[in-house]
């Protein structure tokens, strides 16, 4: 077998193969839940109660989709410049330290103005995390994939030092986790009385603005640029390094936007299982979403829907909620060679 | 197959249909090629060469019509039967692994390099044999990394050899060779005929095809417009049927120089891996007039086209632009200095493949004059690229047609539109015709020409010594990074600067001076 590149791929070609490689995936789900005893109908119909069965449930599919779309931007945004960020772990706990410390009293300023200072504050943070990968690539050609993966133990490892040491909630009864943000620091409601928090609208304007920046500005023609051929911008005189630099720091600064929305609007306090690996599962979001800013909102919000509706479907039907990690893993490789398929036809010999 | 009959069709390919969408790249194309023959396949770019030669190695399957070999139908879409069959190709590009050595790459393919019947010394002397026969001289043990352009040449056409090839397809072979590369190639190709090899030879160099061939086909727009044996035809009805009209070459008539528009005073810069940097040179490019550079590929020529993009600083002597001296050099303040680069890889630095033909037209200019604060002027990029497409005659499908699906002219005219139009005061013209059909080479020969007249100081860096003389009002030659004193239009014979290239002069230049 063989790859034919195609030069002109028709709309049916660039569409398709994302699609069944989706219904793959529930096809290779419906399989496993037999396996595991289920029956695959009851099985999809408990995901897709628990994931948007009722009010709670959708409030809580949005609320976990939320961070995703963030760490999710954060890698479609590096990875369209072919910066490979694999540390939005890191970053995201950059922001919420951040948060937690600038959130628990250190700055007594009412919400309005103390919310965006902390927002950016987190950014910068989570920012200069990613920078100094960056940096090392563009000056002396370390491969960031290394420096950005490593990172992320060694930063969680520094966020435990924190939680055990300088952050320790005093009243925490010895518990490894920070006191709780003052209310000030909170992220409200968007609607009082249902449990979702201003960070889901900040992710979706966030997808919205780098949308904007991909398609209208300077910066987004810039980025495509180097990402797709660094070499032709570089001689037609684009900074090649300097747009990598910035592509990092908005990346690191969306990626840390995830910590803090965690923080100040979900749990109001950080600890050591505040991410679930949500920086890596940004990679699968990026990676369904074909690295679209627009698409990763959908890809997010599918991403949680598993997860979530995976929980309750367990609790009814008692097949064990790793069905959800598979079927997310076996959407990404089959993704992946869809994307492939996209490009490329296949020829046996 | 009967050896005894004296004229024997080794292939045979009838009726070719191939379809992409709603191009014909190949319309009922026919023809037979005999043992022992050489027969020319004669087209410009695009006109369905290149789809024709992909179809009967399988690489694509035809829409209608069938191959044959040796009297064996081809099956479709198989590329390993075409070359179980003993037809080699010798790709324009190489497709050679630079870090194994030579018998390596032979090999390579053929049988598994890591089994244990492989014996290195059998396959040498095998190779050594093939070398001593066809007049193809390598070291077998040689790195191909550190091979010019003509050994590897050599290398591919060995490799072909070695599988036994009876059928020889070459694509484009001389447009990275020199004249005397060339030459040493057809004798090769002679020697193999007369071992009873047959040859299909792709090319757009009318000269070369009346020299080595003894049929031509010619294709226009995927369709056989004409066969002609060669000795009963000529260059001017070859051109002719080729691009479908009559062909003038743009007159290029002697000019006066002005004043020096960059001057480099006994510059030098680093060189890069094998290829050498400059060493000491100095030079002067003046308003209205074309400098040609000459020199065997790989003698510094990348090294002074990195210099004047701004890709390269110098790291010892002067460098003035319009009398000014440079400073942070770069590519940015390259094109602010008033330089238009033309890049020798119009793929891979000159343009980006997968986005469109607007957006690669503003590659340069995006931040000056297509954007106000930040934010990008569609409408105006658009527009822009509109104007390029009428002007330069540009043929594609319109603005937002992505780079990689225009032939090399087309997107050679781009590139040239995007620096030209802003009236630059000097032109670096790398390898600015490598590769296109006459048609092509006709027009960005005119267009520089044009722009020397309207006063632009042109440096022309090739490799073809033809078209360096042709249009060049003064000729230096490189060799090893150092550079030759100019010589005026007329005053040298192929020769002499032959002589220069090989090396020869500089030392007593240097003393002279």
């Amino acid at each position: 077998m063989r790859l034919e590149p195609i030069a002109n791929p028709t709309l049916a070609r660039r569409t398709l193969p994302p699609v069944l490689a989706l219904a793959m995936t529930f096809a290779v789900a419906a399989l496993l839940a037999m396996i595991a005893g289920g029956n695959p109908a009851a099985v999809f119909g408990e995901i897709l109660k628990g994931a948007f069965g009722s009010k709670f449930a959708v409030l809580e599919t949005l609320n976990r989709a939320t961070p995703l779309i963030f760490t999710g931007l954060a890698v479609a945004v590096a990875f369209r410049a072919k910066l490979w960020n694999i540390g939005a772990e890191a970053q995201l706990y950059a922001g919420a330290v951040v948060t937690a410390v600038l959130g628990t009293g250190a700055l007594g300023w009412p919400s309005p103005v103390l919310l965006p200072v902390i927002a950016v504050a987190a950014m910068l943070a989570g920012a200069f995390v990613l920078f100094v990968p960056a940096v090392l690539k563009t000056r002396f050609g370390v491969d960031e994939v290394v420096t950005t993966l490593l990172f992320n133990f060694i930063f969680l490892l520094f966020v435990s030092y924190l939680l055990e040491g300088p952050l320790k909630d005093p009243m925490g009864m010895g518990w490894p986790k920070s006191a709780r943000l003052i209310p000030e620091a909170r992220l409200p409601r968007i609607v009082e009385g249902l449990r979702l928090h201003w960070g889901f609208a900040l992710a979706l304007i966030s997808a919205v603005a780098i949308w904007i920046v991909d398609a209208r500005t300077t910066l987004g023609f810039e980025m495509r640029a180097v990402g797709q051929n660094a070499e032709a911008a570089r001689f037609a005189g684009i900074p090649v390094t300097r747009v990598i630099l910035k592509t990092a720091l908005l990346s690191g600064g969306l990626a840390a936007l995830a910590g803090y929305s965690e923080v100040a609007g979900l749990k109001g306090s950080l600890t050591l299982d505040l991410s679930p690996g949500y920086g890596y599962t940004g990679i699968v979001v990026a990676m369904l979403a074909l690295l679209h800013p627009l698409g990763v909102v959908v890809a997010a919000l599918f991403v949680a829907a598993i997860f979530v509706g995976a929980d309750s479907m367990s609790r009814a039907v008692g097949v064990p909620t790793y069905l959800a990690d598979i079927m997310l893993a076996t959407a990404l490789l089959l993704m992946v060679l869809a994307i492939l398929l996209t490009k490329f036809r296949v020829r046996r010999d | 197959m009967t050896g005894a009959e004296p004229v024997q069709t080794v292939l045979r390919l009838s009726n070719i249909t191939k379809r992409f969408g709603s191009l014909t790249a190949n319309d009922a194309v026919s023809f037979h090629l005999d043992r022992g023959e050489v027969v020319a396949l004669l087209g410009e770019n695009g006109a369905g060469k290149t789809t024709l030669m992909n179809i009967l190695f399988g690489q694509y399957t035809a829409d209608e019509g069938e191959v044959e070999l040796f009297g064996q139908t081809l099956p479709p879409g198989n590329p390993r039967a075409a070359l179980d069959a003993g037809v080699g190709m010798v790709h324009q590009h190489f497709t050679l692994a630079g870090n194994l050595t030579v018998w390596e790459n032979i090999v390579l393919g053929a049988q598994p390099l890591a089994a244990m019947s492989l014996r290195p010394g059998e396959v040498k002397a095998r190779i050594r044999d093939l070398s001593a026969r066809f007049h193809l001289k390598v070291d077998p043990d040689a790195r191909v990394g550190r091979l010019t352009v003509g050994e590897r040449q050599r290398v591919e056409i060995l490799k072909a050899l070695y599988r036994d090839a009876r059928i020889l397809i070459l694509d484009e072979p001389t447009a990275v060779l020199t004249p005397q590369e060339t030459d040493a190639l057809f004798s090769t190709l002679r020697e193999a005929i007369g071992m009873g090899l047959s040859i299909i030879f792709i090319s757009h160099k009318l000269h070369e095809v009346m020299a080595i061939s003894d049929r031509v086909l010619v294709l226009r727009h995927g369709k056989l417009v004409a066969e002609r044996p060669t000795a009963e035809t000529n260059r001017e009805e070859l051109a002719a049927l080729m691009v479908g009209a009559e062909v003038t070459m743009p007159e290029i008539t002697p000019s006066t120089p002005g004043a020096p528009r960059l001057s480099l005073r006994a510059v030098s810069t680093e060189g890069e891996g094998d290829k050498p940097g400059l060493d000491a040179v100095t030079m002067d490019l003046c308003a209205g007039q074309i400098t040609g550079l000459a020199g065997v590929s790989g003698n510094g020529q990348a090294a002074l086209s990195d210099l004047l993009s701004g890709l390269r600083a110098p790291i010892s002597g002067d460098m003035t632009v319009a009398g000014e001296p440079i400073s942070g050099w770069t590519p940015r303040t390259a094109i602010g200095h008033g330089i238009a680069r033309i890049p020798e890889d119009r793929h891979h630095t000159g343009t980006i493949a997968d986005f469109t033909l607007a957006e690669n037209a503003i590659l340069e200019t995006y931040g000056s004059d297509f954007s106000r604060r930040g934010w990008m002027d569609w409408a105006r990029v658009r527009s822009h690229a509109e104007e390029l497409i009428a002007t330069y005659d540009i043929r594609c499908p319109g603005p937002d047609v992505r780079i990689r699906l225009l032939s090399g002219g087309n997107m050679q005219k781009l590139i040239l539109g995007r620096v030209l139009e802003w009236g630059p005061e000097i032109i670096l013209a790398n390898q600015p015709v490598r590769g296109l059909d006459i048609g092509a080479v006709n027009y960005v020969h005119g267009r520089l020409a044009e722009a020397r007249d309207a006063g632009a100081a042109v440096l022309l860096i090739s490799e073809d010594l033809d078209e360096i003389m042709r249009l060049s009002d003064v000729i230096h030659v490189i060799s090893e990074g150092r550079l030759s004193p100019p010589f005026a239009r007329g005053t040298m014979k192929p020769e002499d600067l032959g002589a220069w290239m090989a090396g020869h002069g500089f030392e007593e230049a240097a003393h002279a001076s």
